[in-house]
This record gives structure tokens, sequence and C-alpha cells, in this order.
């Protein structure tokens, strides 16, 4: 196990997948000369060069109508698109083409890309450039969404998803690519996709995030204990699709409640997704309604106060879990 | 011409009442003032008069049915007329819906509990809590909630489950000083109509008329005396009670100080002419008030009469509509269940109750000596808003002097 930053094991995990495969290859805006725009790809031309290592032109519906294109002569591209927000633009490749093509040919071909994009809020860049859509791409059958909140399920989810035979979206939150964390150095060492990890065990209430999220519930546990003398359960999601309800179902049955929660906004969330989820599966387990904390119901504000409010925190996270009981 | 009986309305809180039963059948001929049928209230069984002549030609509502006030449930008409088609009215508005839409507004159903009765009457349980009583054959009902809006929760059934073995353990139970204490059975029963009515128009009076009180005692020897002579002479359905004579002391003051015979509205203090009064009736589901009608002008032996008639109807529910939902000024008396002093919860609308203890024999002093009396305490409780402390006491002494010089009630 070594230390590191998200952003070091993100770029382990692209380096080794290179080593080990010499059809991957990368593509997306500045990652190539400067080094990604979160510095995720940096070191990586001077080790592999330009064939490998592609700075592209911002266009992100070519550069992901180039990745499914690749994909299907038999490489395995992994494009960068420099922030989430922009994926708007590529959304017809991704959601139309990469999305649909294994269905569509009857599985007589595969599209092995890897998608790569910063999201979530927090550091005032207004209604545009702040988005969080994970649940978004969750709603698309034939995608892997993936959102891991630590370094090490970083490495191992990016590992996992160089050799998934369809598209994946791997999804970092821009506020943790300073995240320390252990990292398993075997460069064998993958996650597998649709395994929820249980962070901390508690009977009191089951606590769900994904990517940044995941953070808000486990301060909002130290709370809990230290504040309340309640146990909360906390949950990671890591992969969003494939969704691992089971073990979210588990943990109800222990606790009885469940808070859910997310950067996203609350109104057609994926939080409303498992809330929902977790009302077929357990119904009869519930002591309280499964709540939701999530985004406000506006484009995210560029003042920075206002974007604190219009965000979930923890003490949001807190006041629901007191809400229930 | 064809004549529509509608739902009526008996009382200004009705919104619906039920069709017992009919006592004419179609084809029947019926006069103007003949009853047709029985309809039930929230508050009693009345009697639907026809106000035309003619001959039922169409039932429309049946014996069980609900409607609402004003709905059509009868048409009278000649013997061989066309009889018009009646559309319920439910159907007529969604058809008028189409060429001229209303605005609705969109009603979420109450979440904090302080909506409708249905609301109010629900037992909110988590399901959890529910699966778990289920299993050990509790009846949930039984459980206190202790969760939001009272919500009955795992630990609420989970304690009493833990309650009810320590009850049904063999062996001296071992005390957790710690442990909270098993909470005591109970069972909910919904309330009737009659007791939501009674509910509501207590919450308005209590809540929404602000109350004093004055008490007095009066010296009921003389009355008595004057009672039982008159009694001597009258017809048995004309022997005046006690409550009688306070009907009419009542009903003589009320003529000079109107300020009791008044009700508050939005414009101001409205005064009525004619004096109803109500007087309270037990009966076993609840408590009435049905209303002696007009009754400044009558003489005791009348009131007497009228007031026998109406606590008849009122315990066999067979009510009149004026007599139930009229009313000027209430008299409540407990004084045959032997209580001193009885101060009452006016009666929703009107300004002031009169409350009435047992006559009981007390030391007083009459004339500088100490002798035995027929003593009676009267509590007023009067509105605020409408009178004040000291016309209050004037009016009551009004009354206590009235009853204290019994000729006065033969005026």
């Amino acid at each position: 196990m070594t230390e590191m930053r998200m952003r070091d094991a993100i770029r382990d995990a692209m380096r080794e997948e290179m080593l080990r495969d010499d059809r991957v290859f990368l593509m997306g805006e500045d990652i190539g000369a400067y080094g990604g725009s979160y510095a995720c790809t940096r070191g990586l031309l001077d080790e592999f060069g330009p064939e490998r290592v592609r700075d592209t032109p911002i266009s992100e519906s070519g550069i992901v109508g180039a990745g499914v294109g690749a994909a299907l002569a038999g490489l395995v591209p992994m494009v960068e698109i420099m922030t989430i927000n922009f994926s708007l633009v590529a959304l017809d490749q991704i959601v139309n083409n990469a999305s649909k093509l294994h269905y569509m040919t009857s599985g007589q071909v595969n599209v092995p890309l890897v998608l790569r994009m910063a999201s979530g809020a927090g550091s005032q860049l207004g209604a545009t450039h702040s988005h969080s859509l994970e649940g978004m791409f969750a709603h698309f059958p034939g995608l892997t969404v993936v959102c891991p909140a630590f370094p090490g399920d970083a490495k191992g989810l990016l590992k996992r998803a160089f050799r998934e035979p369809n598209p994946v979206v791997f999804i970092e939150h821009t506020a943790l690519y300073g995240v320390r964390g252990e990292v398993p150095e075997d460069p064998e060492h993958l996650v597998e996709f649709g395994e929820a990890a249980v962070l901390r065990s508690g009977k009191d209430v089951t606590l769900v995030g994904y990517s940044g999220s995941v953070h808000q519930c486990t301060r909002a546990a130290d709370i809990l204990a230290a504040e309340h003398g309640l146990a909360a359960e906390v949950i990671d999601l890591r992969t969003l699709r494939p969704l691992d309800m089971s073990t979210v179902i588990k943990s109800v049955q222990q606790t009885n409640r469940a808070v859910v929660v997310e950067d996203d906004w609350k109104f057609g969330g994926f939080a409303g997704e498992i809330s929902a989820q977790i009302m077929e599966l357990a119904f009869d387990w519930l002591d309280a309604p499964v709540a939701r904390v999530a985004g406000k119901d506006v484009p995210m504000p560029y003042n920075r106060n206002l974007e604190y409010a219009a965000l979930p925190s923890e003490e949001d996270v807190v006041e629901a879990v007191l809400g229930m009981l | 011409m064809a004549f529509e009986v509608v739902m009526p309305q008996m009382g200004a809180d009705m919104t619906e009442g039920t069709l017992v039963s009919w006592l004419k059948a179609p084809g029947d001929k019926v006069e103007r003032g003949d009853i047709i049928a029985e309809i039930e209230t929230d508050k009693a069984t009345v009697e639907l008069e026809v106000f035309e002549a003619g001959v039922l030609r169409k039932v429309i509502a049946q014996e069980g049915d609900v409607v609402p006030v004003g709905e059509v449930i009868a048409l009278l008409g000649n013997a061989d007329e066309e009889m018009p088609e009646v559309v319920p009215r439910q159907e007529m508005e969604s058809s008028q819906v189409v060429e001229k839409p209303r605005p609705r507004a969109v009603t979420a159903p109450s979440a904090d509990g302080t909506g409708s009765d249905l609301d109010a009457r629900r037992v909110r349980v988590s399901p959890v809590a529910r699966r778990i009583a289920q299993d050990a054959g509790i009846e949930i009902t039984e459980v206190v909630g202790s969760g939001p809006d009272g919500r009955i929760l795992r630990r609420d059934v989970e304690a009493f489950i833990a309650g009810s073995a320590q009850h049904s353990g063999v062996g001296v139970p071992t005390v957790e000083p710690d442990s909270p204490p098993p909470p005591n059975p109970s069972r909910v029963e919904p309330l009737s109509r009659m007791r939501t009515a009674i509910a509501r128009n207590m919450i308005d009076a209590k809540q929404r008329q602000p109350h004093y009180y004055l008490t007095v005692d009066v010296d009921m020897t003389e009355a008595m005396a004057f009672r039982r002579h008159i009694n001597l002479v009258l017809h048995e359905e004309q022997r005046v009670s006690v409550n009688d004579m306070l009907v009419k002391a009542s009903a003589v003051a009320l003529v000079s100080h109107s300020k009791f015979n008044a009700s508050l509205t939005d414009d101001g203090i409205q005064y009525h002419e004619q004096v109803d009064i109500n007087i309270g009736v037990a009966l076993d589901e609840g408590l009435i008030a049905p209303a002696l009608i007009d009754v400044a002008a009558k003489p005791l032996p009348q009131i007497a009469e009228e007031s026998k008639g109406l606590v008849d109807r009122a315990r066999a529910g067979r009510l009149r509509a004026e007599e139930y939902s009229s009313g000027t000024f209430t008299i409540t008396n407990l004084g045959a269940y032997g209580i001193d002093v009885l101060v009452g919860i006016i009666n929703a609308g009107q300004a002031a109750i009169l409350g009435v203890g047992s006559i009981t024999a007390r030391p007083a002093v009459v004339d500088e000596d100490i002798s035995v009396r027929q003593l009676m305490t009267l509590a007023l409780s009067a509105d605020h808003r409408v009178t004040d402390g000291a016309e209050g006491a004037r009016f009551l002494k009004e009354i206590q002097s009235i009853l204290e010089n019994p000729s006065r009630l033969t005026v």
C-alpha cells in the first residue's frame, strides 16, 4: 500500500493499463503537453509519446466520436472530457452511439471506450460549469457509470474500466483530486463494478452516498456519533450502474432508516432512484420515510455563500437523520 | 309543473344528510306540509316536509344514501306530466367544466396532521413497526407512537412487547431503572357524528369566544312554593319544572338585557328580536341542546308543555329542523345530578350560557336571622367581546330577582 492523492492514483491506473495493453491510448484537450486540466496525465506524453497520448482540438463531440470509432476498430481508447459540463456537447455520441452499438448490432461489435470527466461544484464556476450529472448518465442502459470517492477505489475501478468491453463513464469529483488515501501497489488489483463499500457500520441509520457526497456522509456520521450518540452506517455506492442495492437493503434491514445524499438536484435525481428501490425492496423494514439530502432546486449560484447554501452539507444530513427519529 | 325536493340544510354547519327512509312511495298523493321522508343529520333524525301539493313522481335518493345539501332527492308533479331527467349534481358539474373550465385548487394530502377528520383518525405506524406487531400478534392501536406526528415506530412496538412480556413473566420481575415504563394499553374509538359536531362546536366557542364568569346564589324557597301551588291546578303535561321557571325567568330578563340575546358577527353585534332558548338534553350518545322557540311571551304552563315535548323528541332523535338549528341563549342544568355549581361553555355563536346547580337546603341570613332556605347557584358564562362584567351582573341579578319574586313568572 502506498498513500497517494486521487489524481496520482488515476494517473497510475492509466499508466499501468497502457503498459499492460498496447491497444490502450489517451485522447483529450490539453492532456499531453499540459498534463491535463486536473494534472491526471502529467508525464504520460513523455513516457508513451504522441501516438498514445494525443492532444485534441476543443470538440467534445468529435473526440468522443473518434473514440467510438477507435473502439469499434479494435483499440481501447480513454477519452478525457475536461469537465462533465462539456459532455453535454457530446451527448449524441455517448447516448446514441457508444451506449447503443453493442445492443443494436445484436452483440456483433463492442465499444470498449473509457470516458473520464471531472464533475461537481464548489469552486465558484457558475451555473454552466458546476453540474453533477452522474445520475443522468446512470439513466441510460448500455453505460457503466463509475464515481469513486477514494484514491484506492479510483485506481481499482479505472483499471477495471479498461477491461470492460463496452463504454464506461468514469466520473471524478473535482473536490476530491487532492484527497489522499491508501492505494494498493499490485498492478492486478481491480475493484469490481456493482459492489458498494460499507465504510462504517452502525445500527441507527444508513447513509448512502457516492463520489463527493460520501464524504458528507462520513462527516455526518462523525457528528451523529459525537453529539447525538447515534451509530450511522455509511455506504459508498462506488458505481451507479451497475447499482449494488443488496448492500443497501441489508443495511436498511439493520437500521430501518436511510438517508440518501447527493450533490445533484433532488428533483428527478439519482437519490430518488435509490429511495424508490429501498421502498420497493425493503418496505416492511422501514421505520421512517427514506430521506433525500441533495442540491437546492436552482442553477448553481456563482456567489460563494449562495453556492455553499445550494449544496448539501453534513449538517443537512445530520438534520435529516434527527428528523426521522 | 315538476317540483324538485332537495336535501334541506338544517343548521348552518350541515353539509350532507342521510336519507333514512321514505314515508311516501312514488305515485302517492301528497299535500303541502306532509312528511315524506326521514333524514338523519349530525344531530338528529328529522322529518322532511314538502311545501307543494302533488304526486310523488320519482324518488332519486335511496334509503341509506348520504346526499349533499341542495341535491335533488325526489320530484313532485301532476299525476301524468312528463318528468325531466335529473342529472346528479356531480355529473352536472363535470359537464359544465368542459364548457367553462374553472381553476381548481390543488390540495395536497395534509402531512402535518392538521387536515381532515380522516387524517386525525389515521393511526400512523412505520412499516417495520407494523410488521413486528403483526408477527407478535399485537393490535397496533394498543401501541402509543413516539415518532414524528405520533408515528408508531419500531422502538414503540418493541417497548410494548417488552412491557407485556414483563407482565406475563413468572416470578419477580427485575426492575431496570433505565428501561422505559411499559406503555399503558389503550384503544381508539372513532368519533360519532354527534361527538364530532360537539367537539367542533366546543372548540369554536372555547377558543374563539373569550368567556367571563359570574355566579350568584338564588333563594328558591318562594319559587318552590309557587311551583307546588300552581302544579296543583295544572294538567300533568303542563306541570312546571324548576327548569321551566329558569327558562321563563331568563326569557323575561333577556327582553330587557338584549345584549345577552345576541351574536357577534363580522359587521357587529346582531340583536335577535325573538328569544329562542336552548336547553341541554343529555343523551346516551352525547349532548344536544334543542331550542324552545319564541318563549318570551309564552306563559309558564305552555313553556312547560313545549319543553316536555322537546325533550321527548330529542331523546327519540325526532327533533324538527328549527328546534336544533336555532337558539339565542342556552340554559344547562345539572341540578338533578346534585351538582352545586355548573360553569358552562357558551353554545358557539351565542353571547352567553346559564349554568344551573341543584337546589339544596342551606343556612341563609334572612332579615338578620339565620334560617334554612332552598338555595341554588347560577353561573353565567358570557362572551366578553359582546358584553362586560357589569352588564352580566345586572342581567344575572335580574334573573335572581324574578326567581325570588315568583309572581313575576306569571307576566
